[in-house]
């Protein structure tokens, strides 16, 4: 069983972090992520930095332009995740724009997540249409989950044909937005949560978007199985380097 | 063959719909929409009589006799430097006014790089009323002062795109990220022939007006409608898309595009797509791009703004993949020369874009019966600086 599989069975809310891989510096994605198993994170997305980031706001697109000044690449970032099984059992997850897949190959790339053990994608600029008719039949030849997104002004026809074509968790962007534009939940979001709640999807699903401390993971994990942090410890990682993730951590989990 | 876009959005294997979820409901309205709407007789007439009456169509297909003299051959220029704004991008802006009060949108955004297509938008949101911000790379707003403080008289608020490189391709993005930011209200005027579907077949319906006219002016002018040869500059490319769409299927029309070289097509300073680009995604759509091995955008280069961008439309990608048009690509230089020979030559200073398109007559040879026709897509007082700096005029 894919490891996100097996991990969204657990009787736990997950909290999943993103960051940008090669930021701050090129070598960090490793301690990056092994930091945040050991500080007891339950799902990491590696952001694969893009020119072009159309979904996000000023804080990852800041991080990814480092990241690529930095020379991060699709090759050099599987160079460094080589070795990752040996020291990371969490589900992993790689988030990129589709465009530098394409370039790679889609086939070489997901052949190369296998081999390394990256159990999911997320890409925001692929059509679940487009997905479905030309690529879903190799992200299943090597066993990798393709996560999509749904918004508050999805419609519940459309939310439930991306459950049918789902097989992990449903990605919940808590408010029409960039990442980072907005911090906390207010009554729109909630409806949308329970609306969400109450349609019984097949899939779990997850929220990100607009959540940066343990009030609002607390808050979005009483409707979902989880939440994903990207933009806020992104900025943590950029004011406070990369050694204090455990303080950043714990903050989320435990309000201290 | 078919050049037109299919039920899906698709040009051969260009075009799609490559956005992220967030702006799915915002795009799927328009294309279930769009060509209702645009099929609406009561759409049409407002369409037609603002083209008339406020923008000036149609505007004159004129014989060009000393340039044509010059190079023994007969020209005709359709001259859309001649619209109000001056250039050819109040026939997209107009449409899609029309079509966002329709969509009962009320805030419009566009993105911009020289400027020409922010103040087409801040225009005919001024003349409808309707809250206007444009997009604008920092770099490009520093070098194109004067429409900065056109559309600003006309009440647009102008936003500096920070990220990235500050010029067109950012500004695009910012604008984007707006449209995700606001997806209940507002309508994104797209200035050029690219984008998810359906925008690059409704820019490109919107501009057909320009070979729909050239058509019977032709008949006029010499008792037929098909030229041997239409010729366009290509950015995105809504000007050349507007300029053959008439002709795509018409066997007997040679299609040329003309791409800017910059400093030379193999100078590392170059926007000439057709050569230097690849398949990829950028703005919403798959097309020929010009990114690094690894997928990444790269920045192009022109010394025209209107053709400094990494893609082209995705139509235009599917005329070049399948040899339907003949790319060219013109260098800054060149652009330049030929701009100052029509000066000289008709009295008609050209929008630099415009003149890349020019300057083929002097790398290609025509017959002395064949008719070219060329869509002289803007005029050029945006760029006198530009024009002053390099004659020291």
């Amino acid at each position: 069983m894919n490891r996100i599989n097996k991990k969204l069975k657990e009787d736990k809310k997950l909290l999943s972090i993103y960051f940008t891989a090669g930021y701050p510096n090129i070598n960090d994605t490793v301690s990056i992520i092994q930091d945040l198993e050991k500080n007891g994170i339950d799902m990491i997305e590696i952001g694969l930095p893009f020119s072009d980031p159309l979904a996000d706001g000023p804080t990852i697109q800041a991080s990814s332009t480092q990241a690529l000044k930095n020379g991060m690449t699709s090759e050099v970032l599987f160079n460094q995740l080589k070795d990752i099984r040996q020291s990371v059992q969490i589900p992993l997850i790689i988030m990129g724009y589709f465009n530098p897949m394409f370039q790679y190959g889609v086939e070489a790339f997901c052949k190369k997540c296998q081999e390394i053990g990256i159990d999911g994608l997320i890409i925001p600029d692929l059509p679940v249409d487009v997905y479905h008719e030309k690529y879903q039949a190799i992200f299943e030849k090597y066993g990798l989950i393709n996560v999509f997104l749904i918004t508050p002004q999805t419609s519940d026809e459309r939310i439930r044909y991306i459950d049918s074509i789902s097989n992990g968790f449903i990605y919940m962007v808590s408010s029409a937005s960039t990442t980072g534009a907005k911090v906390g939940f207010g009554e729109e979001q909630t409806k949308y949560f329970e609306r969400i709640g109450n349609m019984n999807l097949n899939n779990p699903q997850i929220i990100g978007f607009g959540i940066s401390n343990n009030q609002t993971f607390t808050q979005a994990t009483q409707y979902a199985k989880g939440a994903i942090i990207g933009s806020a410890f992104v900025k943590h990682v950029t004011n406070q380097g990369i050694n204090t993730l455990d303080k950043f951590v714990n903050s989320v989990l435990n309000n201290d | 063959m078919n050049y037109n876009v299919n039920e899906k959005g698709y040009y051969g294997e260009f075009g799609g719909a490559y956005i992220p979820e967030m702006l799915y409901p915002n795009v799927e309205e328009l294309r279930q929409n769009y060509l209702k709407v645009m099929a609406e007789p009561e759409f049409q007439k407002e369409f037609d009589q603002l083209l008339k009456d406020y923008v000036g169509r149609p505007s004159p297909l004129y014989f060009a006799k000393r340039l044509s003299e010059k190079y023994n051959t007969k020209i005709y220029l359709k001259r859309e430097d001649l619209n109000h704004t001056g250039a050819h991008k109040i026939n997209n802006t107009i449409g899609q006014i029309l079509m966002a009060k329709r969509l009962g949108k009320h805030r419009i955004i566009a993105e911009t790089g020289a400027g020409q297509h922010g103040v087409a938008t801040a225009t005919v949101c001024a003349l409808m009323g309707l809250e206007c911000i444009v997009y604008m790379g920092e770099i490009d707003i520093a070098r194109q002062a004067p429409n900065v403080a056109r559309m600003k008289m006309l009440g647009a608020t102008v936003v500096p795109a920070l990220s990235g490189s500050r010029t067109l391709k950012d500004a695009t993005n910012e604008a984007i990220r707006d449209w995700i930011n606001n997806p209940v209200n507002t309508h994104y005027i797209i200035g050029s022939a690219i984008g998810p579907h359906p925008y690059p077949d409704m820019v490109t319906k919107f501009q057909s007006v320009i070979s729909e006219e050239i058509k019977w002016q032709l008949k006029e002018h010499e008792g037929r409608e098909n030229p041997d040869y239409v010729v366009a500059c290509i950015g995105g490319g809504s000007n050349a898309a507007g300029t053959y769409y008439h002709y795509l299927h018409e066997d007997d029309v040679n299609i040329i595009a003309v791409e800017a070289a910059g400093l030379g097509v193999d100078s590392g300073e170059s926007a000439a797509t057709s050569v230097l680009g690849k398949e990829g995604i950028i703005h919403g759509c798959k097309t020929l791009l010009m990114q690094t091995n690894d997928g990444q955008i790269t920045e192009p280069y022109s010394i025209s703004a209107g053709l400094d961008y990494p893609g082209v439309g995705p139509m235009h990608a599917h005329l070049c993949k399948t040899g339907r048009a003949e790319f060219m690509a013109i260098t800054d230089d060149d652009a330049m020369k030929a701009g100052l020979k029509l000066c000289e030559l008709e009295g008609i200073i050209p929008a630099i874009e415009s003149s890349h398109a020019l300057a083929i007559f002097e790398q290609k040879t025509f017959k002395p019966d064949d008719i070219v026709v060329m869509s002289l897509s803007g005029r050029g007082d945006k760029d006198l600086n530009t024009y002053i700096n390099y004659f020291n005029l």
